[in-house]
């Protein structure tokens, strides 16, 4: 993975150090919150419902155990014992004291970690596909463009103030696992008829008050031009974007007001104004970067292993891990693994210090010592050799951690909502938790199928409902928590935002509509292989909408 | 009726402001407001503000639920009694995380 050179390290301990001095001052009464706000912020602190939280940038989501050891002692150390994945591929810790941050920020410099451009309105943490350089449908390793976006985009003094924040994701694969369309910009690599690798650029995605599906702005942007173009559409943004009302301040909604094509032409004479400058990127730049995200040396094994199989003949519960959990992988032998933060009952994406702890000792034996987080809110063990399967899950179910749901309807993404969040109008965890729990019978569970289930609390989509098979927002009706259902969205490259199911439900009858829905695609089906969007796709919105309001009616 | 709630500054924590004018964790411990006496605790709660004891402070309504004073709005309830999803770990260790 990447490593900082001096130059990271020495930029990463003076913002330690500045903000050290900034709480201190804050403390002290030279500043005042107003004045303080916008620097705390700038460092990733937040203040929620009960206290401060931090959120920390897991870069592109790639951890060492090594980092995510040290999670665990600031978790254990600083917080009450946990930390919490969020769908930005970040940790959140959501009980620091004030005073104790610059602590934090020190030791998570130690590991090269920082919450640098997790707040505020800057160009974000850049997210990837969390399967990045393990995926056997990838063109090439995504990550050494993230990583040379970050360093591009870290304080970038033209794009620390645009008009809003600003969400980059980049995929290398051709299934889209990194949500691409919905981001303000987002990248995926392809090769054109000359071999030559490049990236289609969809601009103006995103969830939350005004969801759009991005709209393609370039089909193949030379691998060369990947700074340079993205320079140009934040420069267009940057001057035309709305800043008198940050409900309009996004990029998807200049694009939707000023019009798609009138944008893509401005990014494109900008562009042909800067493509030839310094922006533009060396090969052997890219080279030097693309090794540092070298794959491990992997053994030539043979596809099938015939421990695993043996295990699985013998063992249903590692049958069924196997199954939900298990994903191919570009060299023969080897699997990627993903590690459910789902369990039955528990909270969507949080992990206790010691999980953290048998998790990155888990990595070491089985894993290259490598971690992937998802914006699933998952675990992602990139390379594990298939011989190993037996052993990890065996490790996983001494940990707690074997949750055999990964893509299941239980595996919900799921925002922190008014458990933890300011913003919130609606509690998100107590849902997912119920759904969880309805739906718990692993055999069930694999007879549904893949089903995305999104919670999110309010309007922002943290919980990116707009785009689940089924979609939950929470919302305020006469000061009560009240959820409306949405149906027939997907993430993916088949982009689609979901269509609202009716009027909406109570708290407590939430896991009912579930089970209709999902018991109305079960009926109405063709055959297993017909997924829940499969099956969507073919009927529509009508038979769920009908079953739905026939209960809405009985209540 | 009216209680007045704020953040610490130090540690973030939710704090009530009881009769004596102290910022206290417990709820059970606010002074309970008319509209006046609660115009005047945030008067006061903004002095607090300037001398760096707290930040944010609002008021809350409050209301009689089964014999005893509670927040009225959900969020207020959760501020006071903490997240009720299990994400305080002891209820998190105690989860049964069995696949
Ligand atoms: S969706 Fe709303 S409630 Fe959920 S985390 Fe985002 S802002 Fe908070």
């Amino acid at each position: 993975m990447y490593v900082y050179d001096d130059f990271d390290h020495q930029f990463v301990r003076a913002r330690v150090a500045q903000f050290r001095d900034q709480v201190a001052r804050r403390l002290s009464g030279e500043l005042t919150e107003e004045e303080f706000r916008p620097l705390r912020l700038q460092n990733g602190v937040y203040l929620q419902l009960h206290s401060y939280m931090l959120r920390v940038a897991i870069p592109y989501g790639t951890l060492s155990s090594r980092q995510l050891r040290k999670l665990a002692v600031i978790a254990r150390k600083y917080d009450k014992g946990y930390g919490h994945f969020t769908t930005r591929q970040n940790i959140q810790f959501n009980w620091p004291a004030l005073k104790d941050l610059p602590d934090i920020l020190e030791e998570l410099a130690e590991v090269e970690m920082h919450a640098i451009q997790t707040s505020g309105n800057c160009i974000r943490n850049v997210t990837a596909d969390h399967f990045a350089g393990a995926a056997p449908d990838e063109i090439a390793d995504p990550r050494p463009y993230a990583e040379i976006l970050r360093q591009w985009s870290s304080l970038h003094p033209e794009f620390s103030h645009l008009p809003r924040k600003f969400k980059i994701a980049i995929t290398g694969a051709t299934t889209d696992r990194a949500a691409v369309r919905f981001h303000d910009v987002g990248f995926t690599m392809k090769k054109n008829d000359a071999g030559e690798i490049g990236f289609a650029v969809h601009a103006g995605g995103g969830l939350g008050r005004s969801p759009f599906v991005g709209f393609e702005l370039r089909d193949f942007l030379p691998e060369a031009d990947l700074l340079g173009y993205t320079e140009a559409i934040l420069r267009v943004y940057n001057l035309y974007g709305r800043r008198d009302n940050k409900y309009k301040a996004r990029i998807k909604i200049l694009l939707h007001e000023v019009g798609r094509e009138t944008i893509r032409d401005e990014v494109e004479a900008e562009f042909a104004q800067i493509r030839d400058t310094a922006l533009k990127l060396p090969k052997a730049d890219v080279a030097r970067i693309a090794a540092q995200f070298a794959p491990p040396a992997f053994e030539a094994l043979p596809e099938v292993s015939a421990i695993e199989t043996a295990a699985r003949a013998k063992d249903p519960a590692f049958d069924r891990w196997v199954a939900a959990n298990v994903a191919p992988h570009k060299a023969a032998g080897y699997a990627s693994v993903t590690l459910s933060l789902k369990p039955v009952g528990g909270v969507p994406g949080d992990a206790t210090a010691d999980e953290m702890e048998a998790i990155a000792d888990l990595a070491d034996a089985h894993a290259f010592g490598s971690l992937r987080i998802s914006h699933r809110q998952n675990v992602v063990f990139p390379h594990v050799k298939r011989d190993d399967l037996p052993a990890l899950f065996e490790g996983l179910v001494a940990a707690g951690l074997a949750t055999a749901n990964a893509g299941l309807v239980t595996d919900t993404i799921t925002c922190p909502g008014l458990d933890f969040c300011a913003l919130a109008n609606a509690r998100s965890i107590p849902i997912a938790q119920a759904i969880s729990q309805r739906f718990a019978d692993p055999v069930r569970q694999a007879e549904i199928g893949p089903l995305d289930v999104k919670i999110s609390g309010c309007i922002n989509a943290c919980g990116h409902h707009h785009v689940g098979a089924i979609g939950i927002l929470g919302v305020d009706r006469k000061g009560r928590e009240f959820y409306q259902i949405t149906l027939g969205g997907d993430a993916g490259v088949d982009a689609r935002l979901s269509d609202s199911a009716g009027p909406g439900f109570w708290p407590d009858e939430v896991p009912g509509a579930v089970e209709i829905i999902v018991a109305t695609y079960l009926a109405l089906r063709t055959s297993r292989a017909e997924t829940f969007l499969d099956a969507y796709a073919r009927v529509g919105l009508a038979p769920f909408k009908a079953a739905l309001a026939s209960e809405e009616k009985a209540a | 009726m009216q209680i007045v709630t704020a953040n610490r500054l130090i540690d973030g924590r939710v704090v009530f402001r009881d009769a004596d004018g102290r910022w206290v964790e417990s709820f059970a411990a606010a002074a309970v407001l008319d509209a006046a006496a609660a115009t005047a605790a945030l008067e006061a709660a903004g002095r607090d503000v300037a001398v760096r004891l707290i930040v944010e402070p609002y008021a809350v309504d409050v209301i009689s639920e089964d014999g005893r004073l509670a927040p009225k709005a959900m969020r207020e309830k959760i501020r006071v009694s903490g997240p009720t999803s299990g994400s305080e770990a002891a209820a998190h260790a105690a989860l049964s995380r069995a696949a």
